[in-house]
């Protein structure tokens, strides 16, 4: 049932899509059918992770699918956040295709999670959630920047009009960044510790020259010294979106270290 | 009629020029009378805003020196200006004033304002009493032909001036303006109404800068703001978001350092300049720098054009307009000019007429015995009827002849025909006299 649900999702998902990329040429369409199809798609979403999560606890999130499946909910879920604050839908031209992609791989096939940890459950998903709350935080933010960069070129070309003539303020853009940016650090912080007291629960002893604790603390530092520089410096705009690109590079090496990593592996492919 | 424009605009002349050709408004009724009281000059209206100065002129010949007005009054070396001088006379004329009150003459083709500075001006000239007749008919046309732009074609419906492109340009960096401090650097009308519009829409406080520091504070209290030392801009500066610089300097001054030491003190927050002065007080390298954002007066421009794709289209159906709005005023001063030569003969023929029939009546009248009331009226209304049967052909073949070549023979024959000839040449001779003032 979850994999017929999460089809469901995705069905939807794509047809929140396609409104998208109708919206780059006509007003008005993309709250109208796309933000009710993608929020269709994510109560589908939730129920195939409940009920992957009901039968199988936590483990249900070690595979790497529905991992997917959860960060895709994430992402959608910050995108949320951002429109009803913002009231904006401009983050929606990068976040609404990574959401179907993730979701789209999740949906694709269903392999047996292998990670297992039968002490620290809870700790595990914790560590799961929070980290991937933090990568969707990012995520947003390195879409607001790269955003930022288009608007700010747009307005010092001094060529108004065109497709992107609908972005937000660059002061607006800019706050969604760094709001996220705020957002996503406890997540990310807390997310490691966990993911720490699971590695010190099931291993015994923290390695830290493993690759994947490594890369995940070079990602915290950089994610840390993006907060740093925008606190101290005020660094926004072409500074903080290399930044944000570097901290996220970071996430996804860090992310792809699960294929390579001693200790973190979920993969079975 | 002889219509004579002569002036300068933002296309033909920088603005330090326009500048210096500017009338003050408390200056006007002065100059307008002067104006009038130039020779050859018959009727007078002078044009005076940020972006042109116009002399508008009634003249006896057509032929008036405006040029000699324009060194009388101003009594500037003229090498300074004549090279940006346009004149334009007569149909030429009566278009470019129909252009420009329609606001196809405009810097921001379809801008609201300069109707309403037509119209000042008008009125200005009006109360000094220096537009009466023709001049009279033309603007008055000119303000029908800018409506019927107005409502015909779209030109105005998305119409922003510079000022509230500069708003517009604000809000795409600033989001909302509220609570962001507006910077003035030189005491200009232009930089006034650009600030009056940030304040319309949320801008917190206004700083003003000015080299003669009196207008820095009169402007400052004119917003509430603060006014502050021309010396102490460079320390001051960084408090400004938004930054509109009209200053009359001939070098930029704002530069690449003073934009870091902005930054730097800003803590990399965005600023916007606006640059409306020319030559340019924001040097442009400013603008490849990282949150900082200059516009100069043509980046405004070229904005505020392409905020409607079709502006061009509506504005080539604007010209139609006028086209046929030019052509039409022409007809009908041409229909009034030739009436003018009949109606003479066609109020002597009136007089004529009505001096026959009061006699008519009074020999009769005493014959009819006692009359009530209601019976004078009726023999009244019956001999003004036929009088008026009688003329009524002789006055409308009269009408038509005068928009005819052999118009004088056809004068001749009714005044012969009706023995009109001693009272005719008189009522000519009169209304000759008064034709320059017979239209109001």
């Amino acid at each position: 049932m979850p994999i017929l649900w999460l089809r469901v999702a995705l069905g939807f998902y794509g047809i929140g899509l396609l409104c998208a990329l109708f919206a780059l040429m006509r007003r008005g369409i993309l709250p109208r059918f796309a933000l009710p199809a993608m929020s269709v798609g994510m109560t589908f979403q939730f129920v195939s992770l409940i009920e992957a999560v009901i039968p199988d606890g936590s483990n249900a999130l070690t595979s790497i699918h529905n991992a997917e499946s959860l960060l895709a909910l994430l992402v959608m879920a910050a995108f949320m956040i951002v429109y009803f604050s913002y009231r904006t839908t401009s983050p929606g031209i990068i976040i609404f295709p990574l959401v179907f992609v993730l979701t789209f791989a999740a949906a694709s096939h269903q392999h047996p999670f292998v990670f297992t940890s039968p002490v620290l459950g809870g700790w595990l998903v914790a560590h799961i959630a929070l980290i991937f709350a933090g990568y969707a935080a990012l995520f947003l933010s390195f879409t607001a920047s790269l955003l930022y960069l288009i608007q700010e070129r747009r307005l010092k070309s001094k060529k108004p009009g065109g497709a992107m003539s609908r972005l937000p303020a660059l002061q607006q853009i800019d706050e969604i960044g760094y709001r996220s940016l705020l957002f996503g650090f406890p997540f990310m912080t807390l997310g490691l510790i966990a993911g720490m007291v699971v590695a010190q629960g099931t291993y015994g002893h923290l390695d830290f020259l493993d690759p994947k604790i490594s890369l995940s603390i070079l990602m915290w530092a950089v994610y840390m010294l993006m907060l740093y520089t925008r606190w101290n410096a005020g660094w926004r705009g072409r500074r903080a979106a290399y930044l944000a690109a570097g901290a996220f590079l970071t996430a996804l090496v860090a992310w792809s270290a699960n294929y390579f990593s001693a200790i973190h592996r979920v993969v079975q492919s | 009629m002889n219509v004579q424009l002569i002036g300068v605009n933002y296309k033909t002349a920088p603005v330090e020029v326009r500048e210096r050709l500017n009338i003050p408004e408390s200056h006007l009724p002065d100059a307008l009378k002067r104006l009038s009281q130039h020779p050859g000059v018959d009727e007078g209206l002078i044009l005076c805003t940020c972006n042109r100065v116009e002399i508008l002129a009634r003249t006896r010949n057509g032929s008036a020196d405006l040029r000699g007005f324009i060194r009388d009054y101003f009594r500037i070396d003229p090498s300074t200006y004549e090279s940006h001088l346009y004149e334009l006379s007569e149909r030429e004329a009566v278009r470019h004033v129909f252009r420009v009150t329609a606001s196809l003459d405009s810097m921001v083709v379809g801008e609201p304002q300069i109707l309403g500075q037509v119209k000042d001006a008008y009125a200005a000239a009006r109360t000094v009493g220096t537009v009466h007749s023709h001049l009279d008919h033309l603007l008055t046309r000119a303000f029908t032909v800018a409506k019927r732009v107005r409502t015909e074609t779209s030109i105005g419906t998305s119409a922003v001036s510079v000022a509230s492109v500069a708003v517009e340009l604000a809000k795409k960096i600033f989001g909302s303006l509220n609570g962001k401090h507006v910077y003035l650097v030189g005491a200009g009308k232009m930089s006034e109404l650009a600030a009056r519009h940030l304040l319309a829409h949320g801008a917190a406080s206004i700083f003003v800068a000015n080299r003669t520091y009196e207008r820095a504070v009169t402007l400052a209290k004119k917003f509430h703001g603060e006014a502050i030392l021309f010396e102490q801009l460079y320390d001051t500066c960084d408090r400004a978001d938004i930054v509109i610089t009209s200053t009359g300097a001939p070098h930029a001054i704002f530069r690449r350092e003073h934009g870091e030491l902005f930054l730097n003190r800003r803590k990399n927050r965005p600023m916007f300049f606006i640059d409306i002065a020319v030559p340019r007080d924001v040097d442009p390298e400013m603008n490849k720098m990282d949150g900082i954002f200059v516009y100069d007066i043509d980046d405004l421009q070229q904005a505020a054009s392409s905020h409607l794709s079709d502006r061009r289209v509506e504005a080539d159906r604007a010209e139609q307009i006028i086209n046929i709005e030019v052509e039409r005023f022409h007809e009908h001063l041409q229909d009034r000019l030739q009436t003018l030569v009949v109606i003479p003969t066609i109020v002597s023929l009136q007089d004529q007429f009505e001096t026959i029939r009061r006699s008519e009546i009074d020999r009769v009248r005493g014959r009819l015995g006692s009359l009530s009331a209601e019976q004078e009226t009726a023999i009244d209304a019956l001999t003004r009827g036929i009088v008026n049967k009688i003329m009524h052909t002789p006055i409308t073949s009269l009408k038509s002849a005068a928009k005819d070549a052999e118009v004088t023979s056809v004068i001749e024959v009714v005044r012969r025909i009706f023995n009109l000839n001693l009272t005719g040449d008189k009522t000519k001779e009169e209304s000759e006299k008064k034709k320059p003032g017979a239209e109001s």
